[in-house]
């Protein structure tokens, strides 16, 4: 690069204007593609932005703290937007209450199979502990699935990476899975795919039926909360129990 | 925008104060979204601006999963390390967890709805 190119390079990559821009960039791209593909659920824009956003920070050698420094303004709106999930689950009241029953049995089972699959296929082919502890709270969203790993052996930063390949897997996969298993119901779908991939799911959900992405919102708050409530002491009783 | 933005700020600092507070294993913005929900029961629901600003801010909930989810350049090593069994626990365990909720509340419902049509 010319002095002058090295100089733009280096103001450019220290202020919060090409992170944020580069995630806003990415975003539209991916939606455009999204929307170009049908919604097809193998176009998920979150995957399609994020391998983008990671391929330029590859090419031009940003680091990826550098890039956070820009992109949190768009990160912070995660709180925001959480709240805000209130108002769809308040929309879907009526229904909710009708089946609160249904929902409380699924909730408690999906949860429990969504943690200790995770465990259970790890430990088979032989993940080591620190692993182990970080995959079992990965369907859940990622300040809990954080804070349930740590105490339990596991590492926060792998568990974060885990949630979100999790909620990017639920996201494409769970539309082929509903076709198979021939499940119509909006509320079933949506439940189900925030149950098991948290807001990345819930955020799919949301683009598909706004009852989908009530029940999705309604499954991710839920199963969070029971997860970090269960899971600090189910897992070292499963440990126990195995002998580990 | 910025009045419903201004509202749903104030519940997330209300849900953090009490998340913090009282030492809660949940994130803040999660008890916000409890405390919205109950106002909005007590309100009877949601002005025009509330609403139509959250729907906004919801049909982009995409993109606000780009920063954080990008972190996983971070993890690429100590992912490799175990790619095998962590690749077969992620897609067996999602995979399991979609297909087994679904299956459940999916029969309760129907469950339901043919008992209840069984009463005259």
């Amino acid at each position: 690069m010319t002095p002058r190119l090295t100089e733009l390079w280096v103001y450019l990559s220290a202020s919060p204007l090409l992170g944020l821009t580069l995630t806003l960039v990415a975003y539209q791209a991916a939606f455009w593609l999204y929307k170009r593909a049908g919604y097809h659920p193998l176009a998920n824009p979150v995957m399609l932005a994020i391998m983008m956003v990671a391929t330029v920070l590859a090419l031009s050698g940003m680091d990826y703290g550098a890039y956070f420094d820009g992109a949190q303004f768009v990160h912070f709106l995660l709180g925001p937007a959480t709240v805000a999930l209130a108002i769809p689950l308040y929309a879907q009241w009526p229904r909710l209450k009708a089946m609160a029953g249904p929902l409380m049995i699924a909730l408690a089972v999906g949860s429990l199979t969504a943690a200790l699959s995770a465990y259970g296929i790890g430990a088979l082919l032989g993940a080591s502990q620190p692993s182990l502890m970080s995959l079992a709270p990965k369907s859940v969203t990622m300040p809990i699935a954080m804070a349930v790993a740590e105490p339990l052996g596991g590492l926060p930063a792998l568990a974060a990476a885990l949630v979100m390949l999790t909620g990017v897997l639920g996201a494409v996969c769970a539309p082929y899975l509903y076709r198979w298993l021939r499940i119509d119901d909006y509320a079933v779908r949506g439940f189900a795919i925030g149950l098991a991939s948290h807001g990345i799911g819930t955020a799919r959900a949301f683009q598909v039926s706004e009852q989908a992405g009530a029940f999705a919102a309604l499954a991710m708050g839920l199963n969070g909360l029971l997860t970090a409530l269960s899971l600090p002491w189910i897992m070292p009783w499963l440990e126990r129990l195995l002998g580990r | 925008m910025i009045a419903a933005l201004t509202l749903l700020l104030v519940f997330q600092l209300a849900g953090e104060v009490i998340a913090r507070g009282l030492g809660l294993p949940v994130p803040g913005p999660v008890i916000g979204m409890a405390l919205l929900f109950l106002a909005l029961l007590l309100r009877g629901g949601p002005g025009e601006n509330l609403r139509q600003s959250a729907g906004k801010l919801l049909q982009h909930l995409s993109l606000l999963f780009i920063p954080g989810g990008t972190g996983i350049v971070l993890y690429g090593d100590l992912i490799a390390a175990e790619w095998l069994p962590l690749a077969a626990a992620l897609v067996g365990s999602t995979f399991l967890a979609i297909v087994v909720t679904a299956l459940v509340l999916d029969a309760l419902i129907k469950r339901r709805k043919a008992g209840g049509s069984a009463q005259p």
